[in-house]
């Protein structure tokens, strides 16, 4: 890998792959994360996401291929590679006969964080995660939106460049979920680099700047929500109203446009290309002397695009 | 300080000490098996006492204890990480195998050496006072060691559940009581017996304990010594390559 996509990329992938007896987990995939990105890794059950989230946090050795933590590779240099990353696995758990406190200080401790300031963190991460007046508490008598939030803080206590999670809001209560994705977006706005795992399309929708859908230990698709979306299909749906309506029959016959209904005082129109036909309308509109009064493109939703490209389908 | 230094990582194996200490001491079976066993075995041997002394016993019993315990609480570390779902958590920590290994089994000489107390303890109070007592405790540290790695190495099956290691483990460790010269001394065991006896790590710490306590050995002090320190990089090498490559079948 070259020295240049290094100090762009928080995350590196080539060729990783993985294989358990005669199964191919992740078949030979390659991609990467930039520095202050968002990056969902999404697709059905078995498709490859854990496993592939496993060997970049160096839980699981890759049988094949390579991957870098900012430069570090995670077989060859391991230490430094987990030293900038948070890590909140999908089926870990926080030591139940230890109290929250004690959990985030044994995470202080193992990450080399000074006990002051180690101590300095937890507190603000109890506070922000509200936990903080259960903190001496033992972990078994929490709840799993409580432990889930108290493995996020022990993720964060040492401030990782780097945040891995895999299903991190996974059937919780509407309380953590909101309070896990607040701190995600903080976490973004502070540059953090997340890499996150996921089934839930809305959460991906609204968090991720990238996600790649893998299927069968592939990358099937890897591109913005936005564009995916756009890209599944060929003809775009684009939902306009004028005021004063049933004066702009003249709409249908604008270059660009493949088709035009009309549906109540709503016109339906489909196009090739987006950008232009709404640059025409805007200018039909400008230009008759009408008001737009609802300009929307009806695209799909990323649940459409994951259920074509997990199908079998292309992007 | 880089986070692969020694100093940085020997810390790091220290917090973990600290946590199996905080967890894993007061799971029942680590009371019963490192404990109860070895005073009731001991108890069993006293009643139907063939005319053995009790410092014979007694440094028998401080033999069988350290070895138990141990060997009770550094093999089932990591299948209950595993079973509770923690190991993952760690192992994703900056910190090397060696480091993991090396914050488990210091939890379990600590445990071995304190526990330690209880049969000297006895001894006193039967008026047994040991003749070597700094010997006796760089013995007791060694056998600690040796017997953590020990354990270590047992726990190596890429097991979650903790019984299945307890069950291997006391398959090895019964065995090696009455082999190794804790209650039928070394010079009695037949031909087959006294072979075997050099192949247990036990056997070594018994003869430095019964040196220490009655002032009679059947190897010299430097055999013993280098026997169980070779048992221990041997069972400390071995658990830290074999855990490496079992523990993300654990996961």
């Amino acid at each position: 890998m070259k020295e240049a996509e290094h100090q762009e990329n928080a995350i590196t992938a080539s060729d990783l792959r993985k294989t358990f007896a005669d199964i191919v987990a992740v078949d030979s995939i390659s991609f990467s994360v930039k520095i202050g990105e968002i990056f969902g890794l999404l697709g059905p059950n078995g498709a490859g996401k854990t496993t592939t989230a496993r060997m970049l946090t160096g839980v699981m050795r890759p049988d094949g291929g390579a991957a870098a933590i900012f430069g570090h590779d995670i077989v060859s240099d391991p230490i430094r590679a987990k030293q900038r990353c948070g890590v909140v696995p999908e089926t870990a758990n926080a030591y139940t006969d230890l109290s929250a406190w004690q959990n985030l200080m044994l995470m202080g401790e193992l990450y080399g964080v000074p006990k002051h300031y180690a101590e300095e963190r937890a507190n603000t991460l109890l506070s922000a995660l509200g936990l903080l007046e259960r903190k001496d508490q033992l972990v078994q008598g929490f709840s799993k939106g409580m432990k889930q939030r108290l493995i996020l803080a022990m993720a964060l206590l040492h401030e990782p460049d780097l945040i891995f999670l895999d299903e991190p809001t996974s059937g919780l209560d509407v309380q953590s979920n909101h309070l896990i994705t607040g701190m995600l977006r903080e976490l973004h706005e502070s540059g953090t680099t997340i890499f996150l795992t996921t089934h839930n399309m809305e959460e991906a929708n609204r968090l991720c700047n990238r996600v790649a859908i893998m299927r069968k230990g592939k990358i099937a698709a890897i591109d913005s929500p936005e564009r995916l979306k756009m890209a599944i299909e060929r003809l775009h749906t684009i939902e306009v109203s004028f005021d004063p309506a049933g004066t702009d029959d003249n709409l249908a016959s604008l270059q660009g446009i493949e088709s035009a209904r009309r549906e109540g005082d709503k016109w339906m129109i489909t196009t090739e290309d987006v950008d232009s036909t709404i640059r025409a309308i805007c200018a039909f509109g400008a230009e008759h002397q009408l008001k737009i009064e609802v300009l929307r493109t009806l695209a799909p939703t990323l649940d459409e695009v994951f259920l074509r490209v997990t199908e079998g389908g292309t992007v | 300080m880089s986070p692969e230094h020694i100093i940085e990582q020997a810390k790091r194996a220290f917090a973990i000490t600290k946590k199996d200490i905080r967890i894993y001491y007061a799971k029942g079976p680590v009371v019963i098996f490192g404990l109860f066993m070895p005073l009731f075995l001991f108890l069993a041997f006293a009643a139907g006492n063939r005319g053995l002394s009790m410092p014979f016993l007694i440094s028998g019993l401080l033999a069988m204890t350290v070895f138990f315990t141990a060997t009770a609480v550094s093999p089932v570390i990591q299948p209950w990480e595993a079973q509770a779902r923690t190991l993952e958590r760690l192992i994703a920590c900056p910190i090397t195998m060696r480091t993991l290994i090396a914050g488990d089994m210091f939890a379990s000489v600590l445990f071995g050496i304190g526990i330690a107390v209880v049969p000297i303890g006895i001894g006193v109070i039967l008026g047994i006072v040991p003749l070597h007592p700094f010997l006796l405790t760089a013995g007791i540290i060694l056998a600690s060691i040796c017997f953590s790695a020990l354990g270590l190495l047992l726990s190596t099956p890429a097991t979650n559940v903790p019984s299945n290691i307890m069950m291997l483990s006391s398959l090895l460790k019964f065995p090696l009581i009455f082999i190794s010269g804790v209650f039928i001394p070394v010079e009695q065991l037949p031909f087959a017996g006294q072979a075997l006896a050099i192949c247990s790590p036990l056997t070594y710490f018994t003869d430095i304990a019964r040196y220490c306590i009655m002032g009679t050995n059947t190897f010299s002090l430097a055999v013993n010594f280098a026997a169980l320190a070779v048992f221990s990089i041997v069972f400390t090498v071995l658990a830290i390559r074999l855990h490496a490559r079992t523990v993300s079948r654990r996961i």
